[in-house]
């Protein structure tokens, strides 16, 4: 029966191609491009964000921070408050008396304060919506990208940013990177992050433990299969 | 005579459920040597079942509509129970699909399958392969990200490169000066009802077909040549069960692939969603680096190896259209790899390895360097087809066993 030894060779390859495949993406999309003290053009790393949709305490705190910081400018039009009282295991009564901004309604979705139309105006460019922002730029380079701007005059807003040079957003968490530790601005920016991966894409976790039980049926589901299959093909000379 | 046999000589009196039953399954005897590369046949109806099932739950819930399908696609994601299940599965099976059905065409290739008395069985195959090429092409505009837009407005616009008729033509295509709602329900009209049925009709021919003259093996012999006193062929053995059970296995194994990319890696790595695409259409947004998704990323590279663009969307033609001309170029005296020649072995590699480079070459930007590969990879995969006829002729070949060899 080589059949199977072959199908298995078969599977190990497609594997190491996908697997080499999501890694060649990984690696090629940086966050971009500086210029160092001797003038010359460096391409700047992506740190690594902290994603874990079990802690819900970072999420809580991750939701917290997107509705002070980002709601006011930023929609996030495809999540619902109630979905996340539900994935955050917020008290709902909590959610709408600290977190619903602009609506009273728990079914509705995170709109932004001000109306984006007026804010183009204003910043040079529409605020985007946010709720698949991650998915979009990848979970490290928005962490990145919020840990990366730095103070310069010629800019509008008095700041400029590494990963996306001149960007029209400005310095949001200014305030609170000045009052906190560098460690501690990191591990708020984490949450933000982290929060942000969930509205993403909310089932992101789950969809990985019904993957664990899926495979492990179909794992168990081959050795009937593969005993079956033998017993048919025993007599066949 | 018991109550179900006496219901099935009711139904066979009025229609050939027994007889077709048997034809098709219990008495259709294939080659008892099948290897790994037969099971793509059986998971391309698999991945078939997938997307008309998937795609029918999908289209419960999506609105085609310019202001309406982006979020509506996120309305499955993350409001309809097991929406995104449903979704990942309809947008990896649309990989999977384009995996299996590559698998299973190079497997033709391999044991020579197309030839006489397989001709059709192969021209009905690429009937099915082109149909699959227009299937994926329109459901790909159907989630309206900013990808799905780019992407289809690059294609859209390849008819305007014929001379005259070409703007008219690209115009009457898209219903619209520009890619717009109008197109989009006119994909969707195409994605869920036109190329289905198109394809199902087809799937139906290709089996029939295929039964017609039956199965080829990997030793390339016909087995029908020595049967047994009873007329089974001494090296068939009957589709069911001996092959619906070994399938099985094969299914099994494609499942835990399959479902491991939908649960773990839904987006492939960039490559079965891509980022641009979790952002709606935008018409003044160009995304930084435009390419097809990338089971047409080996087509794209031959069109953008041609310095014209008509010349382009020639050769882009043609490397699809020569496909169909298998049967006709290859004059081989044997039909499997086993027992061809040095030739046909180094012809078949070399298009292989062309084929997967020109596939790399269409989904990164292209540089100088990387245009002249795809020049070198373009001339190499139309060499192998062209000079086929002479290097199939001219080869020593070995002579193929009179009973098949290897399998169980």
């Amino acid at each position: 029966m080589n059949t199977l030894t072959k199908s298995l060779t078969g599977l190990g390859f497609g594997a190491v191609l996908a697997l080499s495949a999501t890694s060649a993406m990984a690696s090629g999309k940086g966050c971009g491009t500086f210029v160092n003290a001797k003038g010359v053009t460096e391409h700047l790393a992506c740190s690594k964000a902290p994603i874990d949709f079990t802690n819900k305490g970072s999420l809580q705190n991750g939701a917290k921070m997107f509705l002070n910081y980002c709601a006011g400018c930023h929609s996030a039009k495809y999540v619902r408050y109630s979905r996340v009282a539900q994935d955050l295991e917020i008290p709902p009564e909590l959610v709408e008396k600290y977190l619903m901004v602009n609506t009273d309604q728990i079914g509705d979705q995170i709109s932004a304060d001000i109306d984006p139309e007026v804010q183009a105006s204003w910043f040079g460019a529409a605020p985007p919506d946010l709720s698949l922002e991650t998915r979009l730029r990848g979970d490290d380079w928005v962490y990145t990208y919020l840990l990366s701007f730095y103070e310069d005059p010629s800019r509008p807003w008095g700041a400029n940013n590494l990963v996306l040079k001149n960007a029209a957003m400005p310095h949001v968490l200014h305030n609170l990177q000045e009052e906190v530790s560098k460690e501690e601005f990191e591990s708020e920016v984490g949450d933000l992050v982290n929060f942000m991966a969930w509205m993403a894409e909310p089932a992101r976790h789950d969809r990985k433990i019904y993957g664990f039980f899926v495979i492990l049926f179909l794992l168990v589901l081959l050795i009937p299969v593969y005993l079956l299959n033998k017993e048919f093909w025993k007599d066949v000379k | 005579m018991s109550m179900g046999k006496r219901f099935m000589h009711w139904v066979d009196a009025r229609f050939p459920a027994t007889e077709t039953y048997e034809y098709h399954m219990s008495k259709y005897y294939a080659p008892k040597n099948f290897n790994f590369w037969y099971f793509f046949g059986v998971l391309s109806m698999v991945v078939l079942v997938n997307q008309l099932v998937t795609g029918i739950w999908l289209t419960m819930m999506y609105n085609p509509s310019a202001e309406g399908a982006f979020a509506s696609v996120e309305y499955i994601m993350r409001d309809v129970k097991g929406g995104w299940l449903i979704r990942y599965m309809h947008s990896t099976g649309a990989s999977a699909f384009f995996v299996v059905v590559y698998l299973h065409m190079f497997r033709a290739l391999l044991y020579g399958s197309y030839q006489k008395p397989r001709e059709l069985v192969w021209l009905i195959g690429m009937g099915i392969y082109l149909a699959l090429m227009a299937e994926g092409f329109f459901g790909y505009l159907l989630p309206w990200g900013n990808m799905s837009f780019w992407g289809a407005q690059v294609i859209l616009n390849l008819p305007a490169a014929l001379p005259v008729i070409g703007d008219g033509l690209a115009e009457w295509v898209r219903g619209d000066y520009i890619i717009s709602g109008i197109t989009l329900n006119r994909f969707f009209a195409l994605h869920v009802v036109a190329i289905p049925l198109v394809l199902v009709g087809l799937v139906f021919m290709h089996l029939v077909a295929l039964h017609h003259v039956g199965s080829n093996n990997p030793d390339g012999i016909d087995i029908k040549k020595l049967k047994d006193k009873n007329g089974i062929p001494l090296d068939g053995v009957a589709f069911h069960p001996y092959y619906t059970v070994h399938d099985m296995v094969g299914i099994v194994i494609f499942f835990i692939c399959f479902f491991a990319v939908i649960f773990f890696f839904p987006e492939g790595g960039g490559f079965f969603l891509e980022p641009p695409n979790f952002e709606v259409a935008n018409s003044l947004k160009t995304p930084e680096h435009i390419a097809p998704v990338w089971y047409y990323t080996p087509f794209y590279a031959i069109l953008r190896a041609v310095p014209s663009k008509l010349g382009g969307v020639i050769a882009m033609g043609a490397a699809i259209a020569v496909l169909f001309l298998i049967p006709w170029l290859d004059k081989s005296p044997v039909r499997s790899i086993r027992y061809k020649g040095i030739m046909s072995k180094a012809a078949l590699v070399i298009f292989a390895i062309s084929f997967v480079i020109l596939g790399y070459l269409g989904a990164t930007p292209a540089t100088p360097t990387a245009t002249i590969m795809a020049r070198i990879c373009t001339i190499l995969y139309f060499l192998f087809f062209l000079l086929m006829p002479i290097y199939t002729s001219i080869e020593k070949c070995k002579q193929p066993p009179e009973r098949v060899t290897g399998g169980h």
